[in-house]
């Protein structure tokens, strides 16, 4: 009987483990077969390359660079300005912040990982973008830099409660090593704590990265969503995941922009799956 | 007569409301081997860092009383330059994750030290005064991580040897190593008493016989005696030192 019972955990147990890759399995066999799909009528370089995404115009162009380079674009931006940031905070609070600072401190960062993003794309709808217009002098707010800047406070948290972590779990011994050599707090940080962390930290920004290129809805709100090649990060600019989320729900099953939207979707899938791939480099040499 | 480096005057130490040490007198000579004994949570290693003030990292710490160097106060001096004058060794050899060559020159690189050669021949001193230039003087550029444990706690000497401390403090250097490299740095140890003061913290009794001038025993945050190493390990004033040496506890 107890055998028996250990038999059911066990297969049980290996079904949940089976299952959540034979997901993955399934949703990206779905996303090829529709996505490829639209490589019938469209040459692979010109879905690619293309400068034109006009879906529903007659014939249809679908070229998808503009929605790469602002993916990209808001991606850099926010990168710009959530790694130092992020970074910086980690090794604040990892370091020099007193007990308390540091529970204040580390509270926060998870409320601020709790808020949904449509809330933040809403407070940054009506702060953020009159502020970037009335600053830059623009003729409108929903800009590119609009984006980064909210993205980066989406993607502070996993930055740094992640290097935070690599940078607390460097053995204290290195720190005292370099302290009793007569280095300063500062200098034992910078020259030795933080080198051998950087494995972690370079995770933890892959991980928040891979948060901004896939985030959808507060990008959607405050980025203008025009699908044209961007020449600086104060124009408008469309994601490759705010194009989706707008579109779909428009497009025809089986049309040419329905394939389309798919394919995009396989992009976005190869650039987040890359990302991860490139985090887990990191952690694994950490590990070494 | 013997110049006194080191002294604290009525030393009490307590992290939380725990006390490590109780009223504690003692004097560390220029130029000797002060071996330092007892059992666990003595208080041992409390008094060696409260010798270059590395117990401040700890929140918890507190302090009453004297320590000084020289006839001043550490406690006033600043204290990175107070870690330069009195260099530490810890029981784990811990390397940084860098080359050898660049393990040795961190320290000196990081008091601004720059220039090849004059960097290159402070390295090669300090190899050799650690007794590891031998060993390691084909291979500079690997990664310390390929050295034995007992390669790489000289490595940390030769590390502290290069900023030119006046004093080296050991926290039980040779308690991960084996006894051919034990003897190493033993020997080591002996030959830097003629340019540095040394104070030895050591759970092996017989290590501290072997190269302490003198030998102080702790017990329970208190300092019991200190005299000269044969007198602790032949006649001690105190039948609680002479039990220990013994191995009759501890």
């Amino acid at each position: 009987m107890r055998k028996f019972k250990e038999f059911i955990i066990e297969k049980l147990i290996l079904f949940s483990g089976l299952a959540s890759i034979f997901f993955v399995v399934l949703i990206f066999l779905f996303l090829l077969k529709e996505g490829l799909a639209v490589f019938k009528t469209v040459g692979f370089f010109d879905f690619l390359l293309g400068k034109k995404w006009y879906p529903i115009s007659e014939p249809a162009r679908l070229g998808i660079l503009p929605l790469i380079l602002g993916s990209l674009l808001v991606t850099l931006g926010a990168a710009l300005i959530s790694i130092p940031i992020g970074v910086g905070c980690a090794v604040y609070i990892a370091e020099v912040a007193p007990l308390k600072i540091k529970e204040i401190l580390k509270a926060g960062i998870e409320l601020l990982a709790a808020i949904p993003s449509v809330v933040l794309g809403f407070i940054g709808m009506v702060t953020l973008v009159p502020w970037v217009k009335h600053m830059f002098k623009i003729p409108t707010g929903l800009t590119a830099l609009s984006g980064s800047i909210m993205l980066a406070f989406m993607a502070m948290p996993t930055i740094v409660s992640i290097a935070e972590d690599a940078l607390y779990s460097v053995p204290k011994a290195y720190k005292e090593g370099a302290l009793a050599l007569g280095a300063t707090h500062w200098q034992a940080i910078y020259r030795v704590i933080v080198p051998a962390a950087s494995p972690g930290i370079m995770a933890a920004v892959m991980l928040g990265l891979g948060r901004v290129i896939g985030e959808t809805m507060a990008v959607m709100m405050i980025t203008g969503n025009a699908a044209v090649i961007p020449r600086s990060i104060l124009e408008p600019v469309r994601t490759l995941t705010a194009t989706i989320a707008a579109e779909m729900g428009e497009a025809v099953v089986g049309s040419e922009h329905y394939f389309a939207l798919f394919a995009v979707g396989i992009v976005l899938f190869v650039i987040s799956f890359a990302i991860n791939v490139g985090a887990d480099l990191f952690l694994h040499k950490e590990n070494k | 007569m013997v110049k006194v480096k080191i002294e604290t005057h009525d030393l009490n130490v307590w992290f939380g409301s725990v006390q490590a040490i109780s009223r504690l007198n003692l004097e560390v000579y220029e130029n000797e081997i002060l071996s330092v004994i007892g059992p666990a949570n003595s208080g041992k290693t409390t008094f060696l860092r409260a010798l270059n003030r590395m117990n401040d990292l700890n929140p918890n710490y507190k302090m009453s009383g004297l320590v000084e160097m020289d006839r001043k106060d550490v406690s006033g001096l600043d204290v990175e330059l107070l870690r330069r004058r009195v260099g530490m060794v810890f029981a784990l050899p811990l390397p940084l994750p860098l080359s050898i060559f660049d393990n040795v020159a961190y320290g000196v690189r990081m008091h601004g030290m720059r220039g090849g050669q004059k960097l290159s021949r402070v390295v090669k001193e300090s190899l050799k005064q650690a007794y590891l230039w031998d060993e390691v003087k084909g291979r500079l550029d690997e990664s310390a991580f390929k050295l034995s444990g007992g390669q790489q706690q000289r490595l940390c000497i030769a590390r502290t040897l290069a900023v030119e401390p006046e004093v080296i403090l050991f926290d039980e250097p040779c308690s991960g190593l084996d006894p051919i490299s034990t003897s190493k740095v033993e020997d080591a140890m002996v030959k830097l008493k003629e340019k540095y003061t040394i104070v030895l913290v050591t759970n092996n009794v017989k290590q501290a016989a072997r190269v302490g001038d003198r030998t102080a025993f702790f017990l329970s945050s208190e300092l019991i005696e200190v005299d000269k190493t044969e007198k602790i390990f032949t006649a001690p004033d105190d039948s609680r030192t002479d039990g220990y040496i013994r191995g009759k506890f501890g």
